[in-house]
């Protein structure tokens, strides 16, 4: 990645939970810097911040200490900006609303041009696999459907960055698999910054260019690792040995810091 | 790879359909009573034979239909009184808990109203008219409603209410586009509950007083004169207007809320 400047910035965040009797630290010292046009994920076993340092960097929850740069702009003015899209563990599609309707959602809110709507929804659909189910509800997709149509309604408005908060930790493995493969897909024609939380590893390492490992009590980041495997990634990327060793670097990472606090 | 066969299956027969039970109930229980008059000839006005409250709605139709009518208008109005009120409140309600801590024991208090205690105090305030029906009707139908529209106005998920802001939605959108599509399920099971509510309470508010062409004064006039077999038809009316009116808020539920609508 060229040395330009960071399209999210994140120096020296803490955030703490409660107040001064009974805290929790979900956030300790972390800084982190990511390039245009990269895919990064945050791995980490649960309470090690990752959706925290997510919904810091989406102005959905505020930094106890730190700052925080999205696209040069603070949290809350990149918020107002329409610079990112958020995509949440569940779909979190509005039930009285059509598949086209709840893509539409955005672009209404942020008041774009009505005639803007159509052909931004449809190329949005066509891409994530919908198109012939734009005009059902969200109670009659599956679960892996519903979350195209929350990843379709996020790119609408054509934001800089993609915000997944876990998107696909409820489904199974192997529509997992597929949407990996489709999520890169989408990466690599839009060409966003997509920010990623998971906790499985081999989903960070099939997707990411770069690895931010975290760990808990205090969520911080315990080391970030380079993906090189070569895009465009396939079916034989699982299989091949080198995504065995970077597995077992990300493993190891996480096993050391356990190990290192018992 | 084994080829399944989509084979339609048998035509549902008519027993299978599902307004058949609920007949054949019905149908048993009036012919039941007709037999247990016959047999034991109980007086006329203790129990009267469901032939003879058929007699007595087919002979008055006209006139039980449009008293009928005129005590369902004092319903409908006191619904749609009582209802709106209570949308209003809850929508301040909803939206700032410490309102909420000041108005819901206010609330819960016109909810504990017994409408038997109000009704001659109302007469005395709207007039023997239908104000006065109009009045009681509304009290009943506001509480439902009010804590019903509280619920479904807060019930939207925090992630559903995060992914507004993260389109820094204004608070008019998020209530317009979220809040208040969330609560239509939880406001239209109170309208159903009102609708019944508000065909009792115009009645019970006429035993109290008021003009002949009402339902319940003919209700109350009859029986007194143990003319059961009027009252019982004048019932029968009631329950037709009450049911009219529960599938009209039905009918309206289904239209606003197509999403709903299951194959």
């Amino acid at each position: 990645m060229a040395e330009s400047t960071p399209i999210i910035a994140v120096d020296k965040v803490s955030k703490i939970y409660g107040n001064a009797n009974a805290s929790t630290v979900a956030l300790k010292d972390v800084s982190l810097s990511i390039a245009k046009g990269e895919f990064v994920s945050l791995v980490g076993p649960s309470g090690c911040g990752k959706s925290t340092l997510l919904r810091l960097i989406a102005d959905l929850d505020k930094a106890t200490q730190g700052t925080l740069l999205v696209n040069g702009h603070a949290p809350d003015v990149a918020r107002k900006n329409r610079e990112y899209g958020f995509v949440f563990q569940a779909p979190t599609l509005y039930d009285w609303r059509t598949v086209e309707r709840n893509a539409e959602l955005p672009l209404e809110v942020m008041g774009r041009a009505k005639a803007d709507w159509k052909p931004r929804v449809d190329k949005m659909l066509a891409m994530v696999g919908l198109r012939d189910f734009h005009d059902h509800y969200p109670w009659q997709l599956s679960g892996g459907m519903q979350q195209r149509a929350s990843i379709a309604r996020a790119l609408s408005f054509d934001p800089a960055i993609l915000l997944m908060d876990e998107p696909f930790g409820a489904l199974d493995e192997f529509t997992r698999e597929r949407m990996n493969m489709e999520l890169l897909d989408i990466w690599q024609t839009t060409h966003k910054t997509i920010l990623f939380v998971t906790h499985s590893i081999s989903e960070a390492v099939f997707l990411s260019s770069r690895i931010v490992v975290m760990t808990p009590r205090p969520g911080r980041i315990a080391t970030v690792v380079d993906i090189d495997l070569p895009y465009p990634r396939t079916f034989e990327t699982r299989e091949s040995p080198r995504f065995f060793e970077l597995m077992t670097v990300v493993r190891e990472t996480l096993k050391e810091e356990f190990v290192g606090h018992e | 790879m084994s080829v399944v066969e989509i084979v339609p299956g048998p035509k549902p027969s008519i027993w299978q359909r599902p307004w058949v039970a609920p007949l054949i109930v019905f149908v048993a229980v009036v012919g039941l009573w007709e037999a247990l008059v016959l047999i034991f000839q109980p007086p006329v006005f203790l129990l009267p034979p469901p032939s003879l409250i058929w007699q007595s709605l087919a002979g008055q139709f006209g006139a039980l239909m449009s008293y009928g009518f005129n005590t369902f208008l004092e319903a409908v109005g006191g619904f749609v009184i009582g209802c709106s009120l209570g949308l209003v409140v809850a929508m301040f309600v909803a939206r700032s808990p410490r309102l909420s801590e000041l108005l819901l024991p206010f609330a819960v208090a016109s909810n504990s109203v017994p409408i038997v205690a109000m009704a001659p105090i109302a007469i005395v305030w709207f007039g023997i008219g239908p104000g006065s029906k109009i009045a009681i009707v509304a009290v009943m139908c506001f509480f439902p409603t009010m804590v019903s529209a509280v619920r479904g106005l807060t019930a939207a998920s925090p992630d559903a209410i995060a992914l507004m802001r993260s389109y820094a939605a204004t608070d008019w959108q998020i209530f317009s586009k979220l809040r208040v599509p969330t609560s239509l399920p939880f406001v239209f099971n109170a309208f159903k509950i009102c609708t019944a509510v508000s065909m009792i309470g115009a009645i019970v508010a006429e035993f109290f007083g008021g003009a002949v062409n009402y339902l319940g004064i003919y209700i109350k006039t009859q029986a007194s004169i143990l003319k059961t077999p009027d009252a019982w038809a004048a019932i029968l009316v009631a329950c037709f207007y009450g049911l009219f009116f529960y599938f009209v808020i039905a009918l309206l539920e289904r239209w606003l809320m197509p999403w709903r609508r299951m194959p």
